[in-house]
């Protein structure tokens, strides 16, 4: 909403500056987005006097002139044809910024002659195009200030520009009486009444009116309309045109620039019609659908069945409320004009508007809400307005429907006010506040002005006192803690795990992803994703339609467009949810590592090489332990189809709870994701890890031993394709006080043992707790080892 | 035995290797060597000359011995330093690669701002990213026709054919977890929520997930004067300059009343936003008090609670903060990008050790 400072003018009498207009309105709730305040760069000039002018000794386009001014005769070269004794002229100084050459002028001098200074034209200060000669004013004294003179001769031209913008409960704000009012009762000046015109019909109006049964509910409240005939239309005056430019509307017409003035000054859409070119009555009514109509933009819009629209004998001539037709609206030959204002549904607006794409004006304010208790005194007002401007003879009133204010009263609790908004706010400045914004106070309760649809109970009321009374000025004041003392930790135990799950990966040398939580269809298959209900039914790209079933295929599209940037070598990780459905609560919060390429560039100890399983699975197993996963587990296959199925497993308290997953990623999910590869991953379920039993920060107590621990080396031989986990915990079960720890330290297959063998050679810890062990007590243990790991196993002591 | 012991204590001290050395050593002290022998002498000698002779003897044995063990120490360190000599290595070669993980600035921020709040008595909440409409709008005073649902521009959720309940939604904010919080715990409360927002939005200054952070605070008596207070209090701590101007503005939510805008001191030179100096102003929440209707939708009586509600952006302040210019960056995994603007693992925000290094 934009409107000049001499337009409030009209509305409010105030001696307060933009300044102090614009630092209020947006204290107030109305922010200001920009203030256009063309005097700001003509501050500098003043006006002059040619005394007197003649031939420059040698150039033959210049003059060489005295001019009297502020601080004496001055001596000024000027080339414009217009320089001559005796004319009021406008002086731009040596020091002065000139605008519209984009110079600050400094004493000159011209072919031998000193200048000192400038007289300016229009176009140097920015004020028209005009540069065919020095600007020459009817009047002013010498030393007068340029923008006084404007001020005082030609407003427009030192009119500040306000923009502000309007919240959407803000519907008054929307014409620029509603804007004086509420800086009138921040006390910013007095709002001017608005003189009620009467226009008494000189005859009855030929034109009928009708609404449908069906268009009364929720569809017209009410519509009125006159004829004013005879009238002549051409330009409006230029006060109106000049209002109209300033905020940014082309002045088309007298009779249009009417209904465009009350849009913006009293938030009053109204449409006239070229009666002449309307056949028969006016009836409101719905589309059926399929009907079309010319707008006044000279766009072919077509109608859904319900939308509320005008039409005369011929058919649609009018979207209600939105917008005019291009075949019944006025031109330069209009005689006779109807004029209409009306009350329409606001909701039935938003609807057709948004349907038919609509942003006009009276869209904008008729979906918002116009003050419908104006409407027949708008038919006065606009009517005299158009009587002022084009002459004519004004019919009497035709209305169909009814005025409907929808009357209330809220109870103001000055009280609660003072505790809602801890501002010691009186109860009389309250009422005052209330009263100034227009509304009744009747005892402790406030009657809502039929202007403001968005007060709709005792907190609006409030709302209303602190804005105006400002909270801006609001003093804080101290929260007080809910609890004494040192503040308790307020983490949740998942949450903490989430940081320390988090902090760990990157300590561990991953870097932290954030990617969209909505991945690809096809992306989102790979990975046990992609079905309709997890499915957006609007997204804003085929990339981003489908809730993210993992947090994988986010890290390997990041990984190929880190590898497209030729980063071959990339550990990933993301913290977040992932998503099974599309119920609230179907989602699961993980962290996913991704390694791909090799542990890092080609070095000169030779110690990079290709990532593996084994890296996956050792920063699984880390991160794991900083979230306290208990150290014992099960290592299961089974894993979901993206990883490689002989190389992932799942790391496991039983077969139904799964910790989390590490492996190879299968080479068809990285090809379809464009990765290259190799590529370990592992993804980890937080809130699966069971939460510690135990309460308090006390540790067990350490047991140190003393006596000598023994170490023995084994060596099985066993098939393929049995698992070291297996073979590690049966040498464990062998004696479990006495065995302290099984290492598997080497792997050997095939060779001499023959195709589908391998052997694994194990170190076994012996701590002995009450006695030294002898070679007798050691050999017996390892008898039981080799016992238990050949029932397991099936394996043989490698010979 | 002067000339015995001349000859030894030479021919050790240019002994060149331990092999000489040992060689010497069997020579003069060993079972058959010189001196042993001339010990044995010593039982043929009268006590007299005994008494002369042995404690010479012993005397040289010692000495030589000595020597013997000086002579060693001394070939063994020169052997040392020859092979140091020629273990010498080019220190200046690079060490073998090690990665360095970093945090991204989201989650740094996010938990800064916990530090903050937790001070402040503040938990932390969280709820679905997938919600219910009723949720996202209608509970929070957000009726179906109100402009403000066609503002958010809101993703939702397809609906199969025969399941005629509304669409949900991809939260468009953070302030459903205060209804949900409400619902669960009631009054009195003080809660954040962090987390992932969603709107159809894309262009340069706008993605279509985004990081809010909600705040809510539910007592007998919170006014909007405590609202402002932790409000300005967060900002200095945050932006960790002690007086930050901050500009409060009556403005308009639904699910708040009265509402305020919130905005920053800044100031824009050659192109560089700064924090907490200038005549410009930057907006960086919508707060207000908690609207009685979207109390009463989550169960808590308005006529006995009251309290406040904000909401601001994560990434927003992220980037004002460390300066970082392009929001979708955010989202795009570049890896430079991760390593430039991220932070270390063990760089954990405190409020006593600093939020920022």
């Amino acid at each position: 909403m934009k409107f000049t400072l001499s337009w409030l003018k009209e509305h409010l009498d105030t001696t307060a500056s933009v300044d102090e207009i614009a630092e209020a309105l947006t204290d107030l709730g109305l922010e200001v987005e920009g203030v256009e305040n063309p005097a700001a760069k003509l501050q500098a000039f003043t006006l002059a006097k040619v005394v007197h002018a003649e031939q420059h000794p040698d150039a033959d386009r210049l003059r060489v002139c005295k001019v009297m001014t502020d601080e004496g005769e001055k001596q000024i070269v000027c080339g414009a044809p217009n320089a001559r004794e005796g004319i009021t002229v406008v002086l731009a100084k040596p020091g002065d910024y000139v605008p519209g050459i984009d110079v600050t002028l400094s004493v000159g001098n011209i072919r031998g002659v000193e200048s000192h200074g400038m007289m300016a034209s229009e176009r140097e200060l920015e004020l028209s195009d005009e540069h065919t000669g020095i600007i020459e004013l009817p009047s002013g004294e010498v030393g007068q200030k340029f923008t006084d003179w404007l001020a005082a001769n030609d407003p427009a031209k030192v009119d500040p520009v306000i923009e502000i913008a309007i919240t959407p409960n803000r519907q008054d704000a929307l014409g620029v009486h509603g804007i004086a009012r509420d800086l009138a009762a921040r006390g910013l000046g007095k709002l001017k009444p608005m003189k009620e015109h009467k226009v008494e019909g000189a005859f009855p109006c030929p034109i009928g009116l009708s609404i449908d049964e069906d268009t009364r509910e929720n569809g017209c409240e009410v519509f009125a309309g006159r004829l004013i005939r005879g009238v002549k239309n051409g330009p409006s005056p230029k006060w109106l045109q000049d209002r109209l430019r300033a905020i940014g509307l082309r002045p088309i017409s007298a009779l249009v620039d009417v209904t465009n003035f009350f849009t913006f000054d009293r938030n009053r859409p109204l449409h006239v019609f070229d009666a002449g070119k309307v056949q028969g009555d006016l009836r409101i009514h719905r589309a059926k659908g399929g009907e079309t109509l010319v707008g006044l933009d000279e766009r072919t819009y077509t109608f859904s069945d319900g939308q509320v629209v005008i039409s005369d004998d011929k058919g649609i001539e009018s979207i209600a409320g939105i917008m005019g037709g291009l075949d019944t609206g006025c031109t330069l030959d209009t005689t006779d004009v109807f004029l209409e204002a009306a009350v329409w549904d606001r909701i039935q607006i938003a609807h057709t508007g948004r349907a038919l794409k609509i942003n006009s004006d009276a869209r904008y304010r008729n979906e918002r809400g116009i003050d419908p208790a104006y409407n027949m005194q708008a038919m006065e007002d606009a009517a005299q307005m158009i009587l002022d401007l084009c002459g004519g003879e004004a019919s009497e009133i035709v209305v169909a429907g009814e005025v409907q204010t929808n009357p209330r009263a809220y109870k103001l609790n000055p009280a609660r006010v003072v505790s809602l908004v801890g501002m010691d706010i009186p109860e009389s400045t309250q009422r005052q506040t209330l009263t100034a914004l227009g509304f009744r106070m009747e005892g402790d309760m406030a009657h809502v002005p039929s202007w403001r649809h968005d007060v709709l109970g005792e907190a609006d009321l409030v709302e209303e006192v602190a804005r105006i009374a400002s909270l801006t000025k609001l003093q804080g004041k101290p929260l007080p803690r809910m609890t004494r003392g040192v503040p308790q930790p307020i983490l949740s135990p998942i949450q903490k795990r989430e940081q320390m799950a988090r902090r760990t990966a990157a300590a561990l040398g991953y870097n932290e992803c954030v990617t969209y939580s909505f991945i690809d269809s096809a992306s989102a298959a790979l990975f046990g994703g992609g079905d309709d209900a997890s499915m957006l039914a609007n997204p804003i790209s085929s990339e981003m339609s489908h809730m993210r079933p993992d947090l994988l295929p986010g890290l390997l599209q990041a990984a190929a467009r880190n590898q497209a940037r030729g980063f071959m070598d990339l550990a990933l990780f993301e913290c977040g949810h992932a998503f099974q459905g599309g119920e609230p609560g179907e989602q699961q919060l993980r962290i996913s590592g991704l390694l791909v390429g090799r542990t890092g560039p080609k070095d000169v100890h030779g110690a990079a090489r290709a990532v593996d399983v084994f890296d996956a699975k050792a920063d699984a197993e880390a991160v794991l332990a900083a979230i306290g996963a208990p150290a014992k587990v099960q290592i299961l296959r089974g894993g979901e189809g993206w990883w490689h199925p002989g190389r992932h497993g799942r790391i496991c308290l039983g077969p139904k709870k799964v910790l989390g997953v590490f492996g190879e990623l299968h080479p068809k999910v990285l090809a379809e994701m464009d990765v290259k590869g190799p590529a370990v991953a592992f993804t980890l379920y937080p809130t699966e890890v069971p939460l510690p039993r135990k309460s308090g920060a006390t540790r067990a107590a350490l047991k140190l031993n003393d006596l000598q621990a023994v170490e023995r080396d084994f060596a099985f031989v066993v098939d393929a394709d049995v698992e070291a986990l297996t073979l590690v915990n049966a040498a464990q079960g062998a004696d479990k006080t006495l065995i302290d720890d099984v290492r598997v330290f080497d792997e050997f297959i095939g060779g001499s043992l023959g195709e589908g063998k391998k052997s694994l050679a194990i170190t076994v810890r012996l701590q002995p707790t009450d006695k030294t062990l002898k070679e007798k007590d050691i050999e017996a243990v390892a008898a039981k080892i080799v016992e238990k790991v050949t029932k397991a196993t099936g394996g043989t002591l490698r010979g | 035995m002067d000339d015995l012991r001349a000859k030894y204590i030479d021919l050790i001290a240019n002994a060149a290797d331990e092999a000489t050395l040992e060689d010497l050593r069997v020579k003069a002290v060993g079972k058959k060597g010189e001196i042993s022998l001339q010990m044995r002498e010593l039982g043929k000698m009268s006590p007299e000359e005994r008494q002369v002779a042995g404690p010479k003897l012993n005397a040289l044995k010692d000495e030589i011995n000595a020597a013997l063990g000086a002579k060693k120490a001394a070939l063994a360190d020169a052997a040392l330093n020859e092979r140091l000599r020629a273990e010498w290595l080019d220190v200046t070669l690079p060490v073998r690669a090690s990665r360095t993980g970093t945090i991204h600035p989201i989650s740094q921020v996010t938990e800064e701002i916990t530090a903050i709040f937790a001070d402040m008595g503040f938990s932390v909440a969280e709820g679905p990213q997938i919600d219910t409409d009723w949720y996202n709008f209608d509970a929070l005073n957000i009726p179906s026709h109100h402009p403000a649902r066609a503002e958010m521009d809101t993703f939702y959720m397809h609906r199969a054919e025969g399941d005629n309940r509304p669409p949900h939604v991809l939260r468009t904010h953070t302030s459903p977890v205060q209804i949900r919080h409400m619902e669960k715990y009631g009054a009195p409360c003080r809660v954040i929520a962090p987390g992932r927002v969603y709107r159809a939005d894309y262009d340069q200054t706008h993605t279509p997930m985004f990081h809010q952070v909600e705040g809510l605070a539910i007592d007998k008596d919170i006014s909007m004067a405590n609202l402002k207070w932790v409000l300005e209090e967060f900002f200095a701590a945050f932006f960790e300059i002690d007086g930050i101007k901050t500009r409060f503005r009556a403005s308009h939510f639904p699910f708040t009343e009265p509402s305020a805008e919130v905005d920053i001191q800044c100031s824009w030179v050659d192109g560089q936003l700064k924090i907490g100096e200038g005549d410009d102003w930057l907006e960086v929440l919508g707060s207000g008090m908690v609207h009685p209707k979207v109390l009463s939708a989550a169960g808590v009586n308005p006529d006995e609670w009251q309290g406040f509600a904000f909401g601001m952006g994560i990434d927003r302040i992220s980037m004002l903060k460390y300066g970082i210019p392009d929001l979708r960056a955010f989202f795009d995994s570049d890896l430079r990008w991760l390593r430039h603007y991220g932070f270390a693992s063990l760089d954990v925000p405190t409020l006593h050790g600093g939020l920022s290094r």
